[in-house]
Parts: C-alpha cells; structure tokens; sequence
C-alpha cells in the first residue's frame, strides 16, 4: 500500500526579551543555577505577575509578518499540572483566546516549489524551569533560571508530507524569527525547539490516521530523522496488522529511536482557565501599526529584491536570503563591487560558505570579513588575480595571514598582463611548437588550449588566461 | 488609651498627649494579659514593634510625623510581612518567614504606623467561623463561648478587644463584613482593585480584597487612604486616584436614595436582626435619606456561584504548596509521588482540602462547561442585578450576616450550613462591589452589622453613610465587658 504522512509542528521560540514574561528577572543563558529567579518565578505565595509589554510586541511582529489575524483580545489561562520544575503548580499560557490566530508560511520545497503551510495560531507562555536529574547523590536539582522565559507557541496546520517538508518549513520559520529579532533561534540552548505530530494514512484517503507527538526536538537533523523513523514505525505498525495509539513519544538522537513516554489516558488532565491574575491583553490598531513600522524587509520580500536588483537567479536569492545575517553579509559584499554580484554570491554560497561549514562557524563569525571578500572579488574582476590564485588568496585571508593585496605579492600571485611580454612569450611557444602550428592552421581549432597550456606553463601560470587567449589567437591567425 | 479611636489617639500622639512607645507597650501588655483567651493572635512581634514605636516617636519630634505616625495595628497573617512569620493559619506555611512585605503592609509601614502582631484567621481564608486555623479558634469577645466569624477572625476579636484601633483583614466572600459584625465593630470591603493584592496569599484571585477593621466609619476611612491606589505589582489593581476619604465624611445624606434589597429580608433572617436593621434604616431615613426597596432577583445564585469559582481559583492557587521550595515537606519522602501526597495531605486541614477537591472537580475535563463556566455566567447575572440597582439608588442596605455569633462547634461538621453564614456578603464579592459592616444594634448582648454596599469605587459614600450613622448611634462604641 502507499502511505501518505501527515506532520504538523509546534515549534517553540524563545523570545529575545531583557527579562521574563510575568518578572523582572533576566533572561540571560548559562548563569548560575537559581540566580535569575526571583520571589515571582519561584512561585512565593503573594506573588502576582505582570506581563511583560515587550513579550507582546513581540507575538504581534510575528503575527503581521505571517499575515495573521492579531486578537484584539486574547486571555492568559492558567494550565494546571504538577511538576517540581513547574513553580506555581501552574504554567501561565494561552488556551482559548491566544493573541495570534490564523495565518501562513511560504516554503521553498526541494523540487523548487513553494508550498504555502498553514500556520494555525501562536500563542504566548512562560517555559518552566528544569529538573536536574544527575550529581545530587540520588536526589534531583531544580533550577528555575528558565521558569517564566517568554516563548511563543508556533502551531502549523497538519499540511505537511514528509520529514524534507517538515524541516524546510522550521527552517524558514527559525530565518524569520531571526529576521525578526525576536528569538535568538540558538537550538542547542533551546531557544527554538519543536514537537513534531505525526501520522500516515494510505494515499487518497481523507481522514488523518493516528498521530503520535514527537517532544522536543532540538536540531534540524533530528527532526528530520525522528520523523523518518516515526514514519516507518507507524507503517510497519499498520502493515503487520497493529493500530497506531495515540501518545507522546520521546526521540532518542544516540539510537535514533523514538519511544513512548505516555499514552492518552495517562495524559494530565490541565484543568485550564482564564487565571484571574491578569487583564486580558488588548492590542489596539495604534499597537499594531507601531510594530507593523518596525518591521524589516522580510525573507520573501529580500529574495525577491535580490533576483531584481542583483539580477541573480532564484536559487542564489533564496540561499543567500535564507538568514538575515546571511543576507546582510552578501549586501555588504555587493556594496563594494556593485558590479560584481554575481561573483559576488558564487563566492559568499561557495568557497566561503564551505569554510564557514567546514570550521562549523556561522556567517557572523566568519574570519573573513565582508570587506576582505570584496576585495578578493574586486582583484578577481580586474584580472589581477586568476580564479585558482584567488583560492589561495582565501585560504590566507581565512587563516588570517593578511589582507588581499599584500598576499597576492606575497604569494607571487599577480597575472602577468604586460602585454609586451606576454607577445614575447607567445611568440617563442608558437615558434617552438612548429607542427602544432600547421595542424591548428588547417582548421584543428582545438590547438587553441594547448598553445594557451603552454604559455601558461611558461609563465608558471601568472599570466592572466584572458589575455594569453587573446595574444594567441591573433597571433596563430597571422 | 486603648479604648480610644484611632482619630482619637493620631491626636494625643500629635498633641504629646501620649507617645507611641507608651500605647505600644500599654496595647502589647494588654495582648499579652488577654489574649489567651481570645487566641486572636498568632504571632506577636513585640521587639520590633517597640523598636517601631520608639522610632515613629524620632520621627514626630524630628517633625516628620504623619496622621498615622505611631498608631498601631495588626495585620491579618495573610499578608507577608518582612522578616516575620506570615502563616495564613496553616501547618503549610508555619515556619514561612517571607522576604519582604505586601504592599498594604509597606503602606502602613511608609505611614509610620507600627504592627504588633498577625492576626489569626481561618486557614488559607477558608471559613466563616475562624475555626478551621491550625492555630486553634478565635473567640468572641462579647462571648467566649462563640465564634468572631472568619475568616478574618482573630482581626476582628482583636479590635473590638482594645488590643489595636485598627486592623487589616481580607474578603473573598464575607471575610471582613461578617466578622465585623459578629465582633461589633466597623469592617470594611473595598471595591474589587482598589487595594494591592500583592503580597497576600491568594485564595481566591478574581474575590481576593484587602480592607479594614477599625471602631468606627472615621478610623476606617483613615486606615483606607493610607492602604489604598495603584500598585504595578499587581495586574488588578486599579489606575485610579484616591479620594480623600475623610473629608467625605461629614456629607449630610439628605435626598441620598437608599435601597433596601427585599431578597436579603426574607426566609432565613433572624427575626432579632431584622428589627434592628430596620430601626437602623429608620435612623437613616431620619438623617434624610429616601428609602425604597429594590430587588436583586438572582441572588440566590450567590452562594452556589461562588462555591465553584472560589474553590476553582483556590485549587490552583494553592498548588504551589507542593513541599518543594518552601512550606511544609512531609518526613522522609519516598520519591515525589509520596512529597507531594503527604507534603500536602499533612500540611492542609480539612476545609482547605474540601475546597481544593471541588475546585479540581469543576474544571475537570467534562465537567468544566457545566461548573466554571456556567458559574461565571451565573457571576455576570448577579453583577447585572447590582447595575441595574445602583441606576435606581445609590446605597444598598442588607444584613451583614443572618443572625448574630453562633458557638464555636455548631457548624463545624456541617459545611453547608457554614457556607450559608456568608449568605449575605458573597454577592458583592461576586459584583466586585465595596461592603461595609456597620453595628446597628445587639441581640442579647451579641452585635448586630448594618451592611451598606456601593457602586465600584464608591467608598467615600460608603464610609459617608456610615459616619453619618455613626454620629445618631453609639452602637459602635459599646465595647465586650470583658475587654474593658
């Protein structure tokens, strides 16, 4: 039988607020186990929270950038539950008023195709802290650095088909955060990480299967794997005559296996409602077009300007839009060597990307700045520099040995274009080279690169290949 | 010294008349002599309150002295107080010593005013009778034998004993006005965010009001402007400015519309306090008010309308009590299953479990519709009977509670019985509306309340009306016998 896979997602992203949601405390990463929590993290009795208006602005950004409906009202509601990491005995969420509803992503598929992802609604909450399970002689830590950290709560619509589908649609949703400002997007400190659901059904068939939830997902690759093997699991379920049930499981990256961590009828009853503690949150049409100023040129809108304006092909546009960092890198590039752009981006989505990929460092923490490529491109398009010196000349400026042109003299680099002495040599290879000469004469014209071979030979190759073709040509036709 | 009002005494401290370590002293000894009879007290702070007093009496002679510089009080151990033991009358929080103080007890602090102790209460706020602290029952000190009414009990005992002018309660369904009147003395609910809720042990959020004890309208009215306004600590309170209370006082009534609310008069009033609330509205009339009767039709949803939205609210509120971080933790846990179990199980009374259990019943999954959220309509009814009221008059009159002090044990195993004792205050907790309880007579030695009840924010008319009643009654100013 086919099999037709069902995914939606509920990503998580941290928001890039100072401080948490309901306190004052910060938000800072990696500090000292319970020195970011204050008597309103802690659950203090008398405590009261009070929302942070940042956090709001925030879930409004997002909401404008995906087009989505903006509540004009939406209601925090308490979600009861008890876990020692869990303060309050309650986590501060959305339930059924949350402040972004209905809206959609635009994702570039594998085969080239945009498929436009429902996106059914977001919602704000405070994470919990985090349980320490290990070196406490047989008890566990608690550490509530992370209780009340502002997330916001991304639902899609069960509109994708395939683990490739799944993660192309996070990956563009962890661009646009950034591209926000509103989440660092850092995976491994958990400030975007996602529940994947999954079911099959056979093709052609119109009522979902069984899904199970895939928790905490924290990277691109086990996205796509725990979905793969989820996939698998539930088709071979189902061929071997089982039924899929409908849990919570939990991915296991070193065995790559997902395994179940609690059925349907053991899930939390979360008793949810509106918590007395706060106002509704109102976001008037002046709140709305405050934020809706303060967007930046989103992804679709930059790769767009990037084919018009560079004149580059969709491919490159969309690679290079895919981080704001990214973009913003290639921009600066392009200033230098206006017209160069597209030397400019074979470069920034080659050599250097492949550095950067290689020596795991992202585009901001690239060694080479945008300047230094610049240059490079600019020796390129001048013909000082050869194609293969230009390599060379990256790999010095990679390793930080010094700037574009001291490392062309340093390292001999320089094309000869002295158009004088290249005749010379020209010469000298036509003339020692009298039968190869006849033959490229009767109309052999593939003889051309030979000549060209050995008067870059001649040379060591630093004579500018332009140059020599051009010499060459005249001087055999003669 | 400790039979005076607080008016009174903020006048002898500003004349030297007396100073502050004097009646500090003279009201801790009187505590002290008294009140293990009374147990209206659960801690006592008398080096800090001395060494308070001592420095409100720098402060009057540096010149620096406010109206309630120096003038003692007792808060209701529900609100945190730094550095002192903030119980809430349970086994859970005992030994819970908080960091710092809720914002009614800054206020007062930032006044000058100096706290001698915590008042007892009923346990987490959940009672009528004040006999459900972990900390034993307050007593009634026109009758020993019989409750001060809760929850705010031990706050209401110890004013009307002379242990303090003044002092703090809170009212979720009846908490201040219910016991003021059993205690005789003056007790007033503010308006739903008119003071700071921050800082006091919640139990039920969307009821929760902090107000006032005090001997009469005029000493409350003083204790309110110190505690009341805005507070960014807390998301409920309201952004609005304060009226000076007392100079609303002396407003004569005449052509004030007063409503008699009919459902409050009928079955299950005590015949005795029927005759005096009406020779009490019949002063009223005399001091020119126009009396009518008005009619709040869906009253009789109030008390089964709070007994799902106040126990829902407190389940989750006091989920935090988990044995955890702070509060009561069971002996030797077997693993976290068996802390939260016994933590819980051993640090919470009776009624405090009763509640939480309905609390999670009615927002169970399945049942959640048929409860909570039939409750809250329930809650938007009775809030539309008060409007429409308040388009007619601009006071209501109704009975403080339906009969005087009952004894302590005779509605201790009956919960219902015990929930109907706030029959006539949960409404306007409901309504978000101000309440306060007035004496308007006695019954055989027992106190009987005037409940007068106003528009939101209306206080100042309130505290007006009953200062006006104040000054044709002395009601008010019968004191217990004993606490003489």
């Amino acid at each position: 039988m086919e099999w037709e896979t069902v995914i939606g997602l509920e990503v998580h992203a941290q928001l890039a607020t100072q401080s948490k949601i309901f306190s004052g405390a910060a938000t800072r990463y990696g500090a000292e186990p319970n020195t970011q929590a204050c008597a309103i993290d802690l659950g203090y009795p008398g405590m009261l929270p009070v929302l942070n208006a940042g956090a709001v602005r925030m879930a409004v950004k997002f909401g404008l950038a995906i087009e989505a409906e903006i509540a004009p009202r939406s209601v925090f509601a308490r979600k009861n539950y008890f876990y020692p990491d869990l303060p309050k005995g309650y986590q501060i969420s959305q339930f059924e008023l949350p402040i972004v509803g209905r809206g959609h992503l635009d994702v570039a598929l594998d085969d080239g195709s945009i498929k436009r992802v429902g996106i059914t609604r977001a919602h704000l909450e405070e994470d919990a802290g985090k349980s320490l399970h290990e070196s406490f002689h047989g008890q566990s830590g608690i550490d509530l650095n992370r209780a009340g950290t502002p997330l916001l709560e991304i639902v899609s619509e069960p509109d994708l088909r395939s683990a490739r589908e799944a993660v192309a649609y996070m990956k563009k949703l962890h661009a646009l955060v950034r591209y926000l400002e509103i989440c660092d997007g850092n995976m491994q400190e958990g400030s975007f990480r996602c529940d994947a659901n999954v079911s099959v059904r056979p093709v052609g068939q119109a009522q979902f299967g069984t899904r199970a939830e895939l928790k905490n997902l924290n990277s691109f690759r086990f996205v796509e794997r725990a979905i793969n093997y989820e996939i698998e699991r539930q088709i071979a379920l189902i061929e071997g005559g089982g039924t899929v049930v409908q849990e919570t499981r939990l991915y296991d990256p070193a065995r790559n296996e997902t395994r179940s961590m609690r059925g349907k009828e053991e899930a939390n009853d979360y008793r949810y409602f509106p918590d007395p503690d706060l106002l509704p949150v109102t976001v008037d049409e002046a709140l709305r077009n405050a934020v809706r100023a303060e967007l930046p040129e989103l992804p679709d809108a930059r790769r767009a300007r990037f084919q018009a304006e560079y004149g580059l092909p969709a491919y490159d546009a969309a690679v290079l839009t895919a981080s704001r960092e990214l973009a913003d890198y290639y921009e600066a590039v392009v200033a230098a060597v206006p017209d160069e752009s597209k030397l400019a981006a074979n470069w920034v989505m080659g050599d250097l990307a492949g550095a950067l990929n290689k020596a795991g460092l992202e585009i901001t923490e690239s060694p080479v700045d945008a300047s230094a490529l610049a240059q490079l491109v600019r020796r390129i398009a001048d013909g000082t520099i050869s194609g293969r010196g230009a390599k060379t000349v990256f790999e010095g400026l990679w390793a930080g040995e010094g700037e574009v042109d001291a490392l062309i003299d340093a390292r001999g680099l320089r094309q000869i274009s002295d158009t004088g002495a290249l005749e010379a040599i020209c010469e000298e290879v036509i003339a020692a080279n009298p039968q190869q000469l006849a033959q490229y004469r009767a109309g052999k014209d593939k003889l051309l690169g030979f000549f060209v071979g050995q008067v870059m030979k001649a040379t060591g190759g630093s004579a500018n290949p332009q140059e020599v073709n051009r010499l060459l040509r005249a001087k055999l036709q003669a | 010294m400790h039979d005076l009002t607080l008016a009174e005494l903020a006048e002898a401290l500003a004349s030297r008349a007396c100073s502050s370590e004097e009646l500090t002293t003279h009201l801790l000894a009187r505590i002290e002599q008294h009140d293990g009879e009374l147990n209206s007290l659960i801690t006592v702070d008398a080096d800090n309150a001395l060494a308070a007093a001592r420095q409100a009496d720098a402060e009057r002679s540096a010149g620096r002295a406010g109206r309630l510089t120096g003038v003692p009080l007792i808060h209701k151990d529900i609100f945190l107080t730094a550095g002192v033991r903030t119980s809430c009358g349970s086994r859970m929080l005992k030994n819970f010593v908080p960091p710092f103080d809720a914002t009614v007890v800054e206020r007062c602090r930032q006044a000058g005013m100096v706290m001698l102790g915590k008042a007892n209460m009923d346990e987490f706020a959940m009672g009528s009778s004040n006999e459900t602290s972990y900390f034993g029952p307050v007593r009634n000190p026109w009758d020993l034998t019989r409750v001060p009414g809760g929850s705010s009990g031990g706050s209401a005992a110890a004013v009307a004993a002379g242990f303090a002018p003044v002092a703090t309660g809170t009212d979720t369904g009846g908490s201040i006005r219910q016991p003021a009147a059993l205690c005789g003395i003056t007790g007033l609910k503010p308006t739903y965010g008119r003071v700071s809720r921050f800082g006091m042990i919640a139990f039920a959020s969307s009821l929760d009001q902090a107000g006032v004890f005090a001997r009469s309208a005029e000493d409350a009215a003083l204790l309110l402007q110190a505690m009341a306004g805005f507070d960014p600590r807390d998301s409920t309170s309201a952004e609005l400015a304060v009226p000076d209370y007392a100079a609303a006082l002396t407003q004569p009534l005449a052509g004030l519309r007063i409503g008699v609310v009919d459902e409050f008069f009928g079955e299950g009033l005590d015949a005795g306090v029927a005759g005096a609330l009406e020779a009490a509205i019949g002063v009223l009339q005399g001091l020119g008010a126009e009396v009518t009767r008005v009619h709040l039709p869906q009253l009789g949803l109030s008390v089964p309308t709070y007994y799902v939205i106040a126990p829902a609210e407190a389940s989750s509120n006091l989920s935090r009590f988990d044995g955890v971080r702070y509060g009561y933790r069971c002996e030797a846990p077997k693993d976290l299953e068996d802390l939260y179990k016994r933590s819980r199980s051993e640090g919470f009374g009776a009624e405090v479990k009763r509640r939480i259990m309905i609390g999670t019943y009615v927002l169970s999954a399945g049942y959640y519709d048929a409860y909570y959220l039939k409750a809250q309509r329930c809650r938007r009814l009775i809030t539309d009977d008060f409007r429409r009221a308040f388009e007619q008059v601009d006071v209501l009159v109704a009975p403080s509670a339906p009969e005087v002090a009952f004894r302590l044990g005779e509605k201790a195993d009956d919960p219902l019985k015990m929930y109907l004792s706030d029959i006539n205050t949960i409404a306007v907790n409901l309504a978000g509306l101000p309440g306060i309880s007035v004496p308007a007579g006695q019954i055989q030695g027992l106190p009987v309340g005037l409940q007068l009840i106003g528009r939101h924010f209306e206080e100042a008319r309130l505290l007006n009306v009953a200062h006006q009643f104040q000054r044709e009654t002395d009601w008010h100013r019968q004191r217990p016998a004993r606490f003489a």
